[in-house]
């Protein structure tokens, strides 16, 4: 038999992730002992995890290496893989955003300077508003960046505010809600549909009744 | 003697599909490097990735390298009433996926242009399946219909932001996302009933006939189950798998569209369609189907390693004639064995037998 390769985002939510697959009857009871082992496999119900970058996991499908993993709307909407998004997993909830100082207010005269991680999404969202920007690519504590007058303000993933409040900024638009999606090569699903199938709909089983 | 194992993986392939598509009577399609870079420019989306590299002419023209060939094809072709049937095996200069860099590409392909009849639209699907077998037994064409696709959407009562936006689902097989639009109230009921059977995958021509019988856009059915059909009864209803999510830009595309998949290699190795719709854009009144094998992805397809670099080094030549040494490798090399002639062996060369010349010991 054929093993599904599945390629789960390190950290909490890929650890949720896991625990998801193993209610939905792909378990691996290995990839809980502590270790710096990275590949992980279960022969009988054919699945082999692997524990990657969060936002190197639709690298991974969309390049064959994994069949299927589980990667956030974020990183999909960024990079726009070439890969099938099969399944919401409804969870890993929060949203893109656009914040900045509590008492900024936007001045549609000149360029807006926007500080983020995310530039594709950032820019098409402007974009779509005919909106001129400058786009300050950073790789980290982009709430710093209006505060320091980087920027007038930031594009980025809100999941309380509470970052964002400590630094006496606020969302002012929300751009997308996000959530972690399950994944899949487009090849691999050709040639193990049945087996991605039945992972599928045994998560959306879990998903659908987390929601009831 | 030719020795088959020389060639590389796309280069075998390159030949055996020349081969095959011209026992069916395409004739070869040779053409420049170069184009006008306007040709691109006009028919932009058209092409797969929008870098292009460019330069001036003597003259003071801007010429392209060849991003594309079906657009250099479809310029050169003249609407005289007849059909053409043509193949090309090119390269094709574009930025490639992940490295962002620009890229040569080998690509073969065929097109027929013309009065393209349903005969011809069926050799050209057969071809295009024989030309995946050719590469690996194991293969999917997935195949999908944009007038039928568009005369469905068209029934529908929606915007063109909500078109896109479940075409964009479609494309990436999210059924949450079709749902989400009709929680939002984007989308009634039969919207998203529609876009749910077109979500699904269909394995044969009688099980879409089923799903999709009195929802409208008859004629367009019709003709899709009849190319379906006729693919069956070729012996690939095994390899044939109906899938809408290949929803290409609906100003090119009028007829069957199709892509193909062999096990192994991570996204698409064929693609192809019937495409009336940019022969009308480039001002010709025939119509069009062709497909293209990206045969730079097969680089690295089920080749084994070679496990050394030479099967045989022969050393120590000093005063040996060279008319003898030349002898013996051709002796050695009977069969396809590489033998390679050098006075030492550089470190890290690897080989299965070192052979003395000096003392005629192994």
């Amino acid at each position: 038999m054929e093993f599904i390769n599945v390629a789960l985002p390190k950290g909490r939510l890929g650890e949720k992730v896991y625990d998801m697959f193993e209610q939905a009857g792909f378990p691996c009871p290995s990839i809980k002992e502590k270790g710096r082992k990275l590949i992980f496999e279960n022969a009988e119900a054919g699945v082999r995890f692997f524990w990657v970058k969060p936002s190197d996991v639709s690298i991974y499908v969309e390049r064959g290496a994994a069949d299927i993993g589980v990667a956030g709307k974020d990183i999909l909407l960024e990079y726009a893989p070439d890969v099938y998004e099969l399944l919401d997993l409804k969870m890993g909830k929060c949203y893109m955003a656009v914040a900045a100082k509590k008492d900024y207010r936007d001045d549609p005269s000149r360029t807006l300077r926007v500080a983020t991680k995310f530039s594709n999404i950032a820019k098409k969202y402007y974009a779509e508003k005919c909106r001129d920007i400058d786009i300050i690519k950073l790789n980290g504590s982009i709430e710093i960046a209006p505060i320091l007058e980087l920027s007038d303000v930031i594009v980025d993933i809100v999941e309380t505010g509470k970052t964002l409040l400590e630094n006496d900024l606020e969302p002012k638009e929300k751009i997308v809600d996000i959530s972690a999606r399950l994944i899949s090569n487009k090849t691999a699903y050709k040639f193990k549909q049945e087996g991605i199938d039945k992972i599928k709909e045994g998560l959306a089983e879990i998903v659908r009744n987390k929601n009831d | 003697m030719f020795n088959n194992k020389i060639l590389k993986n796309e280069e075998a392939a390159s030949l055996k599909l020349r081969s095959l598509y011209s026992s069916f009577g395409y004739s070869r399609f040779k053409m420049s490097k170069f184009e006008e870079y306007d040709l691109y420019v006009k028919n932009k989306d058209f092409l797969i990735s929008d870098g292009i590299i460019t330069f001036t002419d003597t003259n003071g023209k801007l010429l392209a390298l060849k991003p594309d060939v079906t657009l250099s094809i479809i310029k050169n072709s003249t609407d005289d009433g007849g059909t053409k049937k043509l193949y090309y095996d090119e390269n094709v200069y574009r930025i490639s996926g992940d490295s962002k860099s620009f890229k040569e590409i080998t690509q073969t392909g065929l097109e027929c242009i013309g009065n393209v009849t349903p005969y011809d639209e069926c050799e050209v699907l057969s071809l295009a399946l024989e030309s995946l077998a050719t590469i690996d037994e194991n293969f999917i064409l997935d195949i999908s219909h944009a007038g039928l696709v568009n005369a469905l959407l068209d029934t529908l009562s929606i915007g063109s932001d909500t078109r896109k936006k479940i075409i964009s689902a479609l494309r990436s097989k999210s059924s949450d996302a079709l749902a989400s639009l009709y929680e939002e109230n984007e989308i009634d009921q039969n919207a998203l009933t529609v876009a749910n059977k077109l979500i699904a995958n269909y394995k044969s021509s009688a099980s879409l006939l089923s799903a999709f019988k009195g929802l409208g856009a008859q004629e367009e059915l019709e003709s899709f189950i009849s190319i379906l059909t006729a693919a069956e009864k070729l012996g690939f209803a095994k390899k044939i798998n109906v899938d809408f999510s290949i929803v290409n830009d609906r100003s090119y595309y009028s007829g069957v569209i199709f892509k193909g998949y062999v096990k192994g290699i991570p996204s698409e190795v064929l693609s192809g369609g019937r495409y009336d719709k940019l022969m009308k854009k480039m001002d010709k009144n025939s119509s069009a189907i062709g497909f293209a094998v990206y045969l730079d992805l097969l680089e690295r397809h089920g080749t084994c390693k070679n496990e050394f670099d030479y099967d045989y080094v022969l050393t120590d030549i000093e005063g040996i004639d060279a008319a003898d040494v030349i002898a013996k490798v051709k002796e050695l090399s009977c069969g396809g064995k590489a033998v390679a002639v050098m006075g030492e062996i550089p470190k890290g060369v690897t080989c299965r037998e070192v052979i003395s010349l000096l003392k005629g010991e192994k």
